[in-house]
């Protein structure tokens, strides 16, 4: 096979991008769970890991980088290694949102929480499986599965939705349980963000193997109808 | 470091240094018979040679003087009318067999060419003699030149195919790919590119055709007298040192080594020439990249 | 070995302003044979006006007979038959009343090998001029200084006019060819690999001069550089041999160069740009 060096070269970044993948799965589920059970221990352990994530992301780049220098690559190749750019930042915001809920953790300190979390959870595990099947689409380069799983968005803007309403009447009941009310609000709004992220995800895969970009815009009419 | 065994590394040397003397005695065998003549020829020749062996005609036996103005000038006229026949046939048949050589008629021509060049001078002089002296009934210069002209043509024909070929088919193609046609490009391009060439192969032509002696003995015959009109025989240098050699007089014989010492150093010049048209040539135009 | 149908292109898909030009040339079913050997077959090819092309393929697809297809140049090989048809402006070059060197004068070639002629650098452009009847000395002037100019060489020669054209670098000995034949303003210029020969600085120059010389004529590149072709030209025309055993050639695809080597259609021009073709 000719251009074995830069196969095992591109395969190596395509592991690195599910290495980093799996890196901000696991600090999304442990950032939440940490939440759920006010364990500010793992709180400071995530912000640790997001700086690991931020230096594979970099790595990541780095590689391409090279690649993109010594090989001259074209077409697809050219398109994979331009879209894992892309997908190493999206992953990078997404544990930026991860550690975000960390530190809503942290600044809540003692407070205790305004409710036992039920939606939240339920939202990091459903970001986190759309997030793991999307890099399996990926890996596998199968534009089926990365086509649906945008579609799956609105099952998490419909949790995001209830956690928002619920957590208003918290607030109309009792004004002064704003901040912790407003620190979980924040909290479902970087899950709600995550799945955002995903969809751009799916765009690439698919522009790899098909050399098209093609926004697949979730419908924001919901939330239009609440402003 | 690898070091070959002592002793074959030895041997080795020997066989070589044993081969290079044989060259260098090959070498040797052939060029001191040639420096011998040249040296002798010398000596024997350059006591008679002064200004006045230039410029004064033949005296008859025994008075004392004279010299070869009429046999230079006699090889000047025969040879230049040689080369006035031979050059542009010549060149033409040679571009003619470069650029069609798959040709029949290109085939007929090389074949031709080898023929002519492998027939002996005096076979040419007796046919000159039966063409052209016979039904004009008298010698002439002008058969001589004519003669001397079918020497010449094989080599300027070779060299000038040879030349030719020589000059790359880029230039060929390139002078086309502008538009012009094969006739403007053979004129403009591919002949200046030969040119130089061509010309050493005249030089080589000329210096033969001054040496040939046979056919002159049947064509331009020979003339004591100083002669510039081509339809009367005349005497030319290579004639003049057989009429000279063979005679019984020894200021005769003198003269005879006189002039071969003029007709060499004639050739060696037109051979030093053309040699230093060629390196003038390689090292002066560049290069192709 | 299947037979690919000739590409459809030809009905203009319209996807975007730049097909809309016009063409310069059109290459219709055109196959070129030396005695019995089939060296390209029913290629089909719109050439646009004002726009670099380039020819990319496999050594030994075709390309440079598909290239000197242009300018009758395969003419010059005993034994050499053309069928289908090559249309500049509409009117077909291959027919019998044609003038080849009339031809040649309009579509203009710069070879692989650098090749001035043993002359001066004067009488090196100003030979295609004096072709065509021009021999006043000051419009020689005129026209080879602009030709000079033209191919970025004139104030590096401008003083040595008069030096032969061989004592050049080789980068400067290919724009003094290109000067030569842009002297006698051809509409066409055919590139056979202009820049094979030279360093890679070199390079980069004849390709700049490129670009500035499509704003007046219409070029057509044959190369083996992939990144050049990428580089450089407006159009790329994938060529392949579509027969192993008969070892001929032909066009497998054809659009524009972002297009080709971005989201190549054809696996083959896929696996030829990524540079995994056997």
């Amino acid at each position: 096979m000719t251009r074995k060096t830069f196969e095992e070269s591109m395969q190596k970044v395509k592991q690195d991008i599910l290495r980093l993948g799996k890196m901000v799965e696991e600090a999304t589920l442990k950032s939440v769970e940490a939440l759920k059970q006010r364990d500010l221990a793992a709180a400071h352990a995530i912000l640790e890991m997001d700086k690991q994530i931020n230096q594979l992301r970099f790595d990541i780049e780095r590689e391409i980088m090279l690649l993109i220098a010594t090989q001259q690559p074209m077409a697809r190749d050219l398109r994979f290694l331009a879209s894992c750019f892309e997908i190493a930042s999206e992953l990078e915001r997404m544990g930026d949102y991860a550690k975000g809920i960390a530190v809503i953790n942290l600044r809540m300190g003692d407070q205790p929480l305004l409710k036992p979390l039920i939606d939240i959870p339920r939202m990091a595990e459903k970001a986190t499986d759309m997030l793991e099947r999307a890099l399996q689409a990926f890996m596998e380069e199968d534009i089926l599965t990365a086509q649906q799983i945008p579609l799956e968005d609105d099952e998490i803007d419909a949790l995001y939705n209830q956690v928002y309403r619920e957590l208003m009447t918290y607030i109309i009941a009792a004004p002064t349980t704003i901040e912790r009310a407003n620190y979980l609000l924040w909290a479902a709004h970087n899950l709600e963000r995550m799945a955002d992220r995903i969809t751009n995800i799916c765009e690439r895969t698919i522009f790899i193997v098909t050399g098209k970009i093609e926004e697949m815009d979730v419908s924001y009419d919901e939330l239009d109808e609440k402003k | 470091m690898i070091q070959a065994a002592p002793r074959r590394l030895q041997r080795r040397k020997l066989t070589n240094l044993f081969m290079l003397s044989l060259c260098i005695l090959a070498t040797l065998l052939v060029v001191t018979p040639l420096l011998w003549i040249i040296g002798y020829v010398i000596q024997q020749g350059l006591p008679a040679i002064n200004i006045s062996f230039f410029t004064q005609l033949p005296t008859p036996v025994g008075v004392p003087g004279g010299g070869i103005a009429n046999a230079l000038v006699g090889s000047a006229m025969t040879v230049g009318l040689g080369l006035l026949i031979a050059v542009p046939i010549g060149a033409l048949a040679g571009i003619y067999a470069a650029t069609h050589s798959e040709t029949s008629l290109g085939i007929a021509l090389r074949f031709s060419t080898d023929v002519i060049s492998g027939v002996p001078s005096i076979v040419m002089g007796i046919f000159a003699y039966t063409i052209i002296v016979l039904p004009q009934r008298h010698f002439s210069a002008f058969s001589g030149g004519v003669v001397l002209a079918f020497i010449m043509l094989p080599t300027l024909i070779r060299t000038t195919e040879e030349m030719i070929h020589l000059v790359p088919k880029s230039l060929h193609e390139g002078s086309l790919a502008l538009g012009a046609a094969e006739w403007k490009t053979s004129l403009s391009i591919i002949i200046p590119a030969a040119a130089n060439g061509i010309l050493t192969g005249v030089m080589l032509a000329i210096a033969r055709a001054a040496g040939e002696a046979a056919p002159m003995l049947f064509t331009a015959f020979g003339n004591p007298f100083f002669n510039l009109d081509f339809r009367q025989p005349v005497a030319t240098l290579p004639h003049t040192i057989f009429v000279y050699a063979i005679a019984p007089y020894d200021d005769w014989h003198a003269k005879a080594w006189a002039t071969a010492l003029v007709l060499i150093s004639f050739v060696l010049l037109l051979n030093i020439l053309a040699r230093l048209i060629t390196w003038w040539r390689m090292h002066h135009i560049g290069t192709y990249h | 070995m299947l037979k690919t149908a000739p590409i459809a292109f030809l009905v203009n898909k319209n996807n975007g302003t730049t097909m809309e030009k016009p063409q310069k040339m059109a290459i219709e079913n055109l196959s070129v044979y030396y005695r019995n050997f089939r060296a390209i077959e029913e290629v089909n090819l719109p050439i646009y006006a004002q726009s670099i092309t380039a020819i990319i393929g496999p050594s030994g697809c075709g390309k440079s007979t598909l290239l000197r297809a242009l300018n009758r140049m395969n003419d010059l090989v005993p034994g050499s038959r053309t069928e289908g048809q090559v249309y500049l402006d509409g009117a077909p070059i291959y027919a019998p009343n044609v003038d080849v060197v009339e031809i040649r004068r309009r579509v203009g070639m710069v070879f692989q090998r650098p090749n001035p002629f043993p002359k001066s650098i004067y009488d090196n452009v100003a030979y295609g001029p004096r072709l065509l009847g021009i021999h006043q000395r000051h419009k020689l002037d005129e026209i080879v200084e602009r030709a000079l100019i033209a191919a970025a060489l004139w104030d590096e020669v401008r003083d040595k006019l008069d030096q032969s054209g061989l004592s050049l670098s080789g980068g400067q000995q290919q724009r003094l060819c290109i000067a030569r034949a842009i002297a006698i303003q051809p509409e066409v210029i055919l590139m056979d690999e202009p820049a094979s020969a030279l360093d890679p600085i070199a390079t980069l120059k004849i390709e700049e001069l490129m670009q500035e010389l499509k704003k007046a004529f219409t070029i057509v590149i044959v190369t083996h550089n992939m990144q050049q072709a990428a580089r450089v030209s407006d159009y790329t025309a994938m060529m392949m041999l579509t027969d192993q055993a008969e070892r001929s050639g032909t066009v497998i695809e054809f659009g524009e160069t972002e297009q080709i080597f971005l989201n190549p259609k054809d696996k083959r021009t896929e696996d030829y740009v990524t540079g995994r073709f056997g």
